[in-house]
């Protein structure tokens, strides 16, 4: 992995509550490149949000900081669009309106009427939604919703695409159909991808790294595990990879092993895998830290 | 070929009444509202014949509805003798004009008594121009003090205090400082007029303030996370999230405000004898006939009545400017 492109450097956060501080987070330090989909996973109240509100700038560190291309994040902005899990459509507008929203807003200066309306159509239709343009969010389902999110963040044209557990409302199938959609999506854009989630096959699936973080308070990084299974991935296929069995093996490991215990809503992270892939073989485990690790990984 | 067409179907339209008259429905919808007005009417007129005042005996229906029958004569005669005054007006200048075109003459405006529908639709012209003026500053007072806690901090403790004040404190206030401040030659509007409009604005000022306060404040914390990601501009995010995500809110103000507003108006008219309904109630009960009663009962229906539909009337504006067209709305 090339150069840096987000900087998290020493980011502290520390939240007044009624007069007692609570400290979240403690001495965060990673680093993506460009073009790389990092997920983060945690147990719940670990301070993953807070790690990628801080990123986006809708809270500002106590200390530390993050450095985007050189520059300073001090107040969020569309370069760092974020997908919320609630999809956090504004119910009044059509979905071609909430995506022109940010579009309008994006590109008043650079793109003629014309070219925006090419430019938002153009992002509905990769996350397959042209169809249904001129409803509102109440008629369309929760996944429908949630591509719609997805376009409105897309049509930014962010340096960084934040996703706040994007799919962690939508039921099983649906959540497969998206995360095939957004893999798609960002091997043909090549974004830059972080992600909070809190199922471990989603994280596997669709990251190069993930940052498993310890619990709160004072929460930090605890291990980062890189995922190098090659490129366009098959969920099908995957489901028996004994490579792909092997990093879900880590990634639980991590959860419920090392930080579990100290936790009790363990029960919050989803092995979405266990009921829908049964019959899987007992994985032959591979010796920890096999294959050519990325370097950037930043454990703190 | 609309014709052809009724023609070979059989017109439907009154099968589908039929179907839509269920027992169930016609009851709650017709007859238990019909129960309630007619158990109140005896009542009303057992009652009524058991009252002696010293203008004789309290009306019950019957002798409200002969007032309200008169009443609505008294405005078509005094409509004709008004356009009798107009088209005698018109001829004599006419004549005038004809017997030397440079003529000085003169219009007069007709100055009859106002009749008991006049005196409506200037309580109705009032309570809007009060109303109205309220909201204007209520409205974007509110959006302020919802997006920003400290003018709300410093906003708040005039509200507390200025909310309770009757109109009938506010009045003299407001009748020294219009007949001071308001002092020009050919006004556009009338004096009383104005006294009785700014005592409403004052007191219906509050609940929109308030209603609208709350609603802004309690939008969606992910709605206003999306607008700053978009770096909106104040503008742009007031108009299209703020004001759209506040109308429920806004709109239960605005009724509010307007009920308060009519409560207020007919107070106002009768103790500032500005023209209107309340300056009707108080000129009957200064006249004291055998009528008056019943004249006033007139008036207290009508300011009941016109006070239901205000609200109906805002109703159906909440209904066509909001964008939840699946909310109960009562």
């Amino acid at each position: 992995m090339s150069m840096t492109y987000l900087d998290i450097t020493g980011v502290g956060i520390e939240f007044d509550t009624g007069g007692s501080k609570f400290r979240a987070l403690q001495n965060v330090n990673l680093k993506m490149s460009k073009g790389e989909f990092i997920s983060l996973i945690g147990h719940s109240g670990c301070g993953k949000s807070t790690v990628l509100n801080i990123v986006a700038g809708l809270y500002r560190a106590t200390e530390g900081g993050v450095v985007l291309e050189g520059t300073e994040v001090t107040e969020p902005g569309p370069d760092r669009a974020v997908v919320f899990q609630n999809h956090s459509l504004m119910p009044w507008l059509s979905v071609y309106e909430n995506v022109a929203l940010a579009v309008n807003q994006v590109f008043r200066r650079s793109k003629t009427r014309a070219e925006r309306r090419d430019w938002i159509e153009h992002n509905l239709r990769l996350v397959n939604m042209e169809h249904a343009m001129d409803k509102l969010p109440g008629e369309i389902s929760g996944g429908m919703k949630q591509r719609v999110g997805i376009a409105r963040c897309l049509a930014m044209q962010p340096r960084v695409l934040l996703m706040d557990e994007p799919f962690g409302a939508l039921d099983a199938l649906t959540r497969a159909q998206l995360q095939d959609s957004l893999m798609a999506i960002q091997a043909d854009l090549g974004n830059t991808v972080m992600m909070i989630t809190h199922d471990v096959d989603e994280a596997v699936l669709l990251s190069d790294r993930i940052v498993m973080m310890t619990n709160g308070p004072a929460a930090t990084i605890g291990e980062v595990l890189p995922v190098t299974l090659a490129r366009p991935r098959d969920r099908l296929a995957l489901a028996e990879d004994p490579e792909f069995v092997h990093l879900r093996q880590q990634v639980l490991e991590f959860l419920y092993a090392k930080q579990g215990s100290r936790h009790a809503s363990s029960a919050d992270v989803v092995d979405s895998a266990a009921p829908r892939l049964a019959p899987v073989a007992a994985p032959e485990r591979l010796p920890a830290g096999s294959g050519d690790l990325g370097s950037g990984s930043e454990a703190a | 070929m609309p014709d052809t067409m009724s023609a070979s179907k059989p017109d439907q339209r009154f099968e589908q009444m039929v179907a839509s008259l269920r027992p169930g429905r016609l009851a709650d919808g017709l007859i238990l509202p019909a129960l309630g007005i007619v158990c109140f009417l005896l009542a009303w007129q057992f009652s009524a014949s058991r009252i002696e005042t010293s203008l004789g005996l309290f009306p019950g229906p019957v002798q409200v509805w002969e007032q309200l029958k008169t009443l609505g004569r008294e405005h078509v005669a005094e409509r004709t003798k008004a356009e009798k005054f107009y088209q005698r007006q018109q001829e004599r200048n006419a004549n005038k004009l004809a017997a030397n075109p440079d003529a000085a003459v003169k219009w007069r405006k007709y100055t009859g008594k106002p009749t008991f529908v006049d005196q409506v639709l200037t309580s109705l012209v009032t309570v809007a121009a009060g109303f109205l003026l309220a909201n204007l500053v209520a409205i974007p007072l509110g959006i302020l003090c919802g997006l920003s806690g400290g003018v709300y901090k410093a906003v708040n403790p005039l509200i507390q205090i200025f909310k309770p004040v009757s109109p009938l404190a506010w009045l003299p206030l407001v009748t020294m400082v219009v007949s001071a401040t308001y002092s020009v030659s050919d006004p556009m509007f009338d004096k009383a007029f104005l006294n009785s409009a700014i005592t409403v604005a004052l007191c219906c000022l509050w609940p929109t303030l308030i209603n609208t306060t709350v609603g802004v404040a309690g939008i969606d914390r992910d709605l206003v996370n999306v607008s700053r990601v978009m770096a909106l501009s104040p503008l742009v995010h007031v108009r299209k999230i703020v004001i759209p995500a506040a109308i429920p809110m806004i709109f239960t103000g605005l009724r509010l405000s307007l009920a308060t507003g009519w409560m207020v108006l007919i107070a106002a008219e009768m103790l500032a004898q500005n023209p209107g309904l309340g300056k009707f109630v108080w000129d009957e009960f200064q006249n004291g006939s055998s009528n008056s009663l019943g004249r006033i009962m007139v008036a207290v229906l009508a300011i009941g009545l016109v006070g239901f539909m205000l609200d109906k009337l805002m109703l159906t504006l909440q209904k066509r400017v909001s964008w939840d067209k699946q909310a109960v709305l009562r």
